[in-house]
């Protein structure tokens, strides 16, 4: 199974399940991350974190602590 | 009858260049998301009995975020009489989220699809009716930059609330979470208004925490509930928080799919995208953010041709407060021929000291100048996307770079930028530590130092910096390892906005507010304690009697520094100085420019100039170098002026959690100093071996347990990796 944390930039995956709980993954599906969404991954900050994604037609940057949360096909 | 409008919507879809335009009056306006977190009201412009309420930014009402639930509580419990939702057009999906749920809150809604302009020029189609028609509320086009459409819209949202013209509950959900809702909504009849039925139920589905605690319903009516919940979830194979999330946005989807068109595929790169590849980019990003940051500095703060900034405090210095303005009332008292008292009252205290703060005024309206720009700009999210990586090691967030970059400047600002920090955790984190770093203000204490007993070296201001970052950092660790701050830094969900060129009027509105404030703080604190500072150091006690005193050695201020000058001891302030410095180190705490200041007082200069050059040699005399270093690092560390302070109070909203970060910052600065006066003094002979040296090691020995000490780890974390174990 794949996760979003490991996707390279300018792949572009759909949104499968998002595990986890609490504000965080609240604060992820709020952004728009939902099932069936698809995302495509614009670039790794310079220090090798965070990502920035593409979703939903803006821009959104997300820990990969915290897209691990992400599985993602 | 009075009218209450509240204006809701995401972070930076222009809710406060809105507000400014419906009500004229001034507030922050920056592209950072997050800015306003405080309440804003006004008056509708024209109208008398219209008050607009401006919310914070807010992405959904989940009871998550200060923000949120500050929001949420705001429309739950004071019902406005309308929400005027502003929906940034180029962004509408996920801005659309945030209305289903106004919408269920049945309070009437207008929306106001902003940034039309932009819309228009990018070629997208927006079909307004469609919208309203899915929507079931008025749905008008707006710019708020160019004030398109504003009157319009404010006047429908003025006619909804006069007419209490609620929208039609949107048909968001599938028909096994509305049976449950429905079913839900039977339970909560007893508990609650009619009205709210929606949200509420919405709500209980969701297991909102807070929501629970306001309803109080019996446990018999919680496991009924439960129960409902947990069918749906077997039922749809997902817990109810993510039902009801996608489910909104498959809504949202289809709404949008028949009322937007946007031109240009998917992924096609806008120029703001094009921008950012080489903003961003892996390896020119740190170059061009040392040099960005370079720039900024070198235009206001730094000594060469262009820096403006230092070209109008050096003018402002020599030639407006040293001359100009002396000279002025000079002439004034003595064509009134005032006596000598009131004459040094006004001459000495309150010209020379408001004078001196107010010669920054340059400098920090240029940093600010800079610094607005940039948040204008949309480069401030960039920033904190490339430090998190840095940042989050000692449990602060990306976010933290900007509070403490600010309070390069002034602390002030600074610990209200940490307001943009969504995280309590972080957030406290931050305004603990900010203090630290060296401000503008504390920029004349180094000057004093370095050129009187250290030859000017340009080393010591590095050193300074140097400091204050290591203890932003030591800090970190130390704080993030105790059980009132454990647990991983906050989620780091952030919107990076498109870039766009600044607007002339945002960024001088807020460069305006950051130094007005500055400017206030000099005509108030700094005014009052001017007079205060005059008055205890021109009288005291002399054979008994209480009058104004020749030799300020036998001054009320001499009296008091002498009396607490003792703890200061262990840090080297010894001899003639300690009551010097202690004093200095109390009228700090009005303001840190009052440092030098008060050297020059006290060494019986009637003014001195910024970094204090009159008085250089009679400090070389006093401090050794190293006693010299030991009160700078005190000094740069310790409690911040009162104007932070009261940021602080303000930022905490906690007294308890006030005065531990002051506290914090007085212990942390005490111990620095004493390690640094007793073991580098040890270690270049100049300090002798002695009971402190001892201490000074054990406290050593404490800081390093304390960074390297095993942190506390939070049981609940625990459970919830395990949950995701499982799960996978
Ligand atoms: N082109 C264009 N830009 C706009 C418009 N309205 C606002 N902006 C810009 O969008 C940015 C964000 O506007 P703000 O008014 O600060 O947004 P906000 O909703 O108050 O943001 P927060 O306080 O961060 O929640 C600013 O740079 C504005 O200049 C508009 O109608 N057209
Ligand atoms: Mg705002």
């Amino acid at each position: 199974m794949k996760l979003l944390k490991d996707c390279k930039p300018s792949e572009t995956v759909v949104v499968k399940k998002i595990t986890g709980a609490g504000a965080t993954k609240r604060r992820i599906m709020d952004m728009g991350i939902t099932k069936g969404v698809e995302i495509h991954i614009r670039k790794v900050a310079p220090l090798g974190d965070p990502i920035e994604l593409n979703i939903r037609g803006y821009e959104l940057s997300l820990r990969k602590q915290d897209a691990q949360m992400i599985e993602v096909e | 009858m009075e009218i209450k409008i509240a204006l809701a919507g995401n972070p930076n879809s222009g809710k406060t260049t809105l507000f400014n335009n419906l009500t004229g009056s001034r507030q922050r306006v920056g592209n950072w998301p997050g800015v306003t977190v405080e309440k804003k009201e006004g008056s509708l412009k024209g109208t008398n009995d219209v008050t607009i309420q401006d919310l914070p930014g807010i992405y959904s009402l989940s009871p998550y975020s200060l923000e949120e639930v500050v929001s949420r509580n705001y429309l739950v419990n004071e019902k406005p009489d309308a929400i005027l939702n502003i929906v940034d057009g180029t962004n509408i999906e996920r801005n659309l989220y945030l209305t289903t749920q106004l919408l269920e809150l049945q309070i009437p809604v207008v929306v106001a699809v902003n940034m039309i302009d932009l819309v228009e020029r990018n070629g997208d189609m927006i079909d307004l009716n469609r919208l309203a028609q899915e929507l079931g509320c008025p749905v008008m086009a707006i710019s708020a930059l160019k004030g398109k459409g504003t009157k319009e819209v404010a006047a429908k949202a003025v006619e909804v609330a006069k007419k209490h013209q609620v929208a039609l509950i949107p048909d968001i959900y599938d028909k096994t979470v509305v049976s449950a809702l429905s079913k839900i909504q039977s339970e909560l009849q007893t508990h609650i208004d009619d009205s709210m039925a929606r949200w509420y139920s919405v709500k209980v589905f969701e297991r909102d925490e807070r929501i629970d605690e306001f309803l109080k319903l019996t446990d018999d009516k919680k496991s009924k509930i439960e129960l409902l919940i947990k069918k749906v979830e077997e039922a749809l194979d997902d817990d109810a928080e993510s039902i009801i999330t996608s489910q909104r946005y498959d809504y949202i989807g289809t709404i949008v799919q028949h009322a937007v068109k946007k031109k240009g595929s998917k992924h096609e790169l806008s120029v703001s995208d094009k921008i950012d590849k080489i903003v961003t980019n892996r390896i020119l990003a740190l170059p061009i953010f040392i040099l960005v940051m370079y720039v900024v500095y070198t235009i206001a703060m730094g000594g060469t041709s262009i820096s403006i900034g230092t070209i109008g405090t050096d003018w402002a210095n020599d030639v407006l407060f040293g001359d100009i303005v002396p000279n002025f009332f000079d002439g004034i008292l003595t064509s009134l021929h005032v006596n000598g008292v009131l004459y040094g009252l006004i001459m000495d205290g309150i010209v020379g000291g408001v004078g001196a703060v107010l010669g920054f005024v340059p400098q920090i309206l240029v940093l600010f100048l800079l610094l607005s720009i940039m948040e204008d700009v949309g480069y401030m999210s960039r920033v904190a996307f490339i430090m998190d990586r840095i940042f989050r090691r000692f449990g602060l967030s990306g976010k933290s770079f900007i509070p403490m970059l600010v309070a390069t400047g002034c602390g002030v600002p600074g610990i209200m930028a940490s307001r943009t920090i969504e995280q309590d955790r972080d957030r406290k984190m931050t305004i603990m530590t900010t203090g630290f770093i060296p401000c503008g203000a504390k920029m004349p204490i180094i000057g004093l130092f370095a050129g009187a007993v250290f030859g000017g070296s340009s080393l010591v201001a590095t050193s300074a910096f140097v400091i204050g970052i290591a203890a932003v950092i030591i800090s970190g660790i130390i704080l993030k390892k105790f059980k009132s701050f454990a647990g991983e830094p906050a989620p780091f969900v952030m919107e990076l906005p498109a870039y766009h060129l600044p607007s002339a009027g945002n960024v001088l509105r807020a460069t305006w507010e950051r130094g007005w404030s500055f400017i206030k703080r000099a005509g108030t604190v700094i005014l009052l304690s001017s007079i205060i500072l005059w008055f205890l150091q021109g009288f005291g006690f002399t054979n008994g009697q209480f009058g104004m005193v020749e030799d300020n050695n036998t001054s009320l201020l001499a009296d008091i520094g002498n009396a607490i000058a003792l703890i200061f001891a262990p840090l080297g302030w010894v001899g003639d100085m300690a009551w010097k410095a202690t004093v200095a180190t109390f009228t700090g705490l009005i303001a840190k420019e009052e440092v030098v200041n008060t050297f020059g007082v006290l060494y019986n200069f009637s003014e001195v100039s910024e970094e204090g050059n009159e008085i250089w040699t009679l400090i070389a005399q006093d401090f050794t170098p190293i006693a010299a270093y030991s009160f700078m690092i005190f000094n740069l560390l310790c409690a911040p002026c009162f104007a932070a302070m009261g940021a602080i109070r303000r930022e905490m909203n906690n007294t308890k959690w006030t005065l531990a970060a002051i506290g914090y910052m007085c212990l942390f600065a005490y111990v620095s100093a004493l390690i640094v006066y007793q073991l580098v003094g040890l270690a270049i002979g100049e300090v002798a071996f002695n009971f402190w040296t001892i201490v000074a090691l054990a406290l050593l020995i404490g800081v390093i347990y304390l960074l390297f000490r095993p942190g506390y780890k939070p049981k609940s974390e625990a459970l919830d990796l395990k949950g995701m174990q499982t799960a996978k």
